[in-house]
């Protein structure tokens, strides 16, 4: 296994370069919910110019979709969902300054070329951990797009929220580098 | 004919998915544990730990264990001399399960197939089920009910192999099933497989494979054998919990097989994530 850290969002490139896959990391700060609808709407937001509804530089985005709160909690349930579904939007932001993604699942080659040019890192979260993943969330505020329901832009504060590196500003990645090392042929 | 009364049902029904929403089954959590301590690889191992870690928050503080609470699904035994009175008894696991699902704050995650619109408003929370049906001699009715996320559906398949094929053709498939797989169906995962029967038939099987208990043994000395051969050959993929990598990718193959017709051999591998939340009651 690699080392462990505690970080604090927004991230700088000192931060991302020292990461590994196979690192992994305790966040702290803020991440930013989207899924696909949102991630439609904000590359179309940056090809247009006009500005963000948070600032993206330094940013993490966790990819999910939570269970409804139940009263009095800022968050039901909250693992990762399935990240390809954003492959064809994060290069975009990644160029105009996203540090961090958290989800789970493979990405493809345009997302990970990204993460080395630009300096920016693919986190896996732990699926179907909702619960403890969740409790992490200290608090949580739709920043943008209410009408999208479960889809919208919450702001979440977290403490020692944590993921593993899988792809790296190196060109590592996890899912198929330690696939390599247990593979029986 | 015995009678048992609609609202009995419902009541049945909202326990279940409610229980099972926090509650991880004994079989999942001892097969889980065996899994850490065969776990070779130092971040595999990790994710268990927060697997079982999540497990115990769930239960202890009635959370929902994934966000993704799934697609109701139901296999129904009903004994041919039983009658539900004061409604249908679709109508009352259709009802049991939208209000399990709407009053324990789980996801409603049913949606139009082109639209991908909500239906919780439209048909109901969650709505509708998906329910297997099956008469059976005898007065009463036994329920089996599974939380069916998303993320392991994705990646199941369903074939028809030439009969020639045999046992080898059938580990070929399932092998580059669960190999494309990789991470996206969370594993450790429980791989259940439907052999013979028609097309359809054999997906059903390979889903209602899942519901048995992870790791008990098949009563058929020859289904053991091969589900024994699948499960190792299986965890050399290396994929690991979560696809970081690792040496235990698979819990338990279950294999359910049905008689079939002279020129197929179908062949359905129905995945399931490693929050295996099933349960079920007999009324």
């Amino acid at each position: 296994m690699g080392n462990s850290y505690h970080l604090t969002t927004p991230l700088s490139n000192d931060e991302v370069e020292k990461l590994k896959a196979g690192d992994i990391v305790y966040f702290t700060g803020v991440l930013y919910t989207a899924r696909d609808a949102a991630h439609k709407r904000l590359v179309e937001l940056l090809e247009k110019g006009e500005e963000l509804p948070f600032p993206l530089e330094g940013a993490v985005i966790y990819f999910v979709g939570p269970t409804p709160p139940k009263p009095g909690e800022p968050i039901g349930s909250a693992g990762p969902t399935t990240s390809y579904r954003m492959d064809s939007y994060s290069p975009t932001l990644i160029k105009h300054g996203l540090k961090g993604m958290i989800g789970k699942g493979k990405r493809n080659q345009a997302v990970k070329d990204a993460c080395v040019q630009h300096k920016a890192i693919y986190f896996g979260a732990t699926g179907g951990a909702g619960a403890l993943l969740g409790k992490r969330v200290k608090s949580s505020e739709i920043i943008a797009y209410p009408e999208l329901g479960p889809e919208a832009i919450r702001k979440l504060e977290v403490e020692n929220f944590p993921v593993t590196v899988i792809n790296d500003t190196y060109g590592n990645d996890l899912y198929q580098q330690g696939r390599e090392l247990y593979e029986i042929k | 004919m015995r009678y048992i009364p609609y609202d009995e049902v419902v009541k049945a029904v909202k326990n279940l998915i409610a229980y099972s929403a926090s509650n991880l089954p004994p079989d999942a959590i001892d097969a889980l544990k065996k899994a850490i301590e065969k776990e070779k690889s130092p971040v595999s191992r990790e994710v268990l730990k927060q697997i079982l870690e999540n497990a115990d928050i769930a239960s202890s503080e009635t959370r929902p264990l994934c966000q993704d609470t799934g697609l109701a699904v139901f296999f129904v035994k009903v004994g041919e001399d039983v009658k539900i009175e004061g409604g249908t008894l679709k109508g009352a696991i259709n009802q049991g399960t939208e209000e399990a699902y709407r009053e324990n704050y789980l996801r409603a995650s049913t949606c139009e197939p082109f639209s991908r619109a909500n239906l919780k408003d439209k048909i109901g929370y969650n709505l509708p089920a998906i329910i297997h049906f099956d008469l059976v001699e005898g007065d009463k009715i036994e329920i089996e009910y599974a939380a069916k996320g998303g993320g392991s559906e994705n990646v199941s398949r369903a074939t028809v192999l030439p009969p020639a094929s045999g046992k080898e053709g059938i580990i070929q498939f399932v092998k580059e099933v669960v190999s494309n797989g990789g991470g996206n169906p969370c594993p450790p995962l429980t791989v259940g497989v439907g052999i013979g029967g028609t097309f359809e038939k054999s997906a059903i099987s390979s889903k209602h494979a899942l519901f048995r208990d992870i790791g008990s043994k098949n009563p058929d000395p020859e289904l053991a054998e091969l589900e024994a051969i699948l499960l190792e050959e299986l965890n050399k993929l290396g994929i690991g919990a979560m696809g970081m990598g690792g040496t235990q990718t698979v819990l338990a193959v279950h294999i359910e097989a049905n008689p079939c017709h002279i020129a197929s051999l179908p062949v359905s591998v129905n995945i399931q994530c490693h929050s295996s939340r099933h349960s079920h009651i007999t009324i």
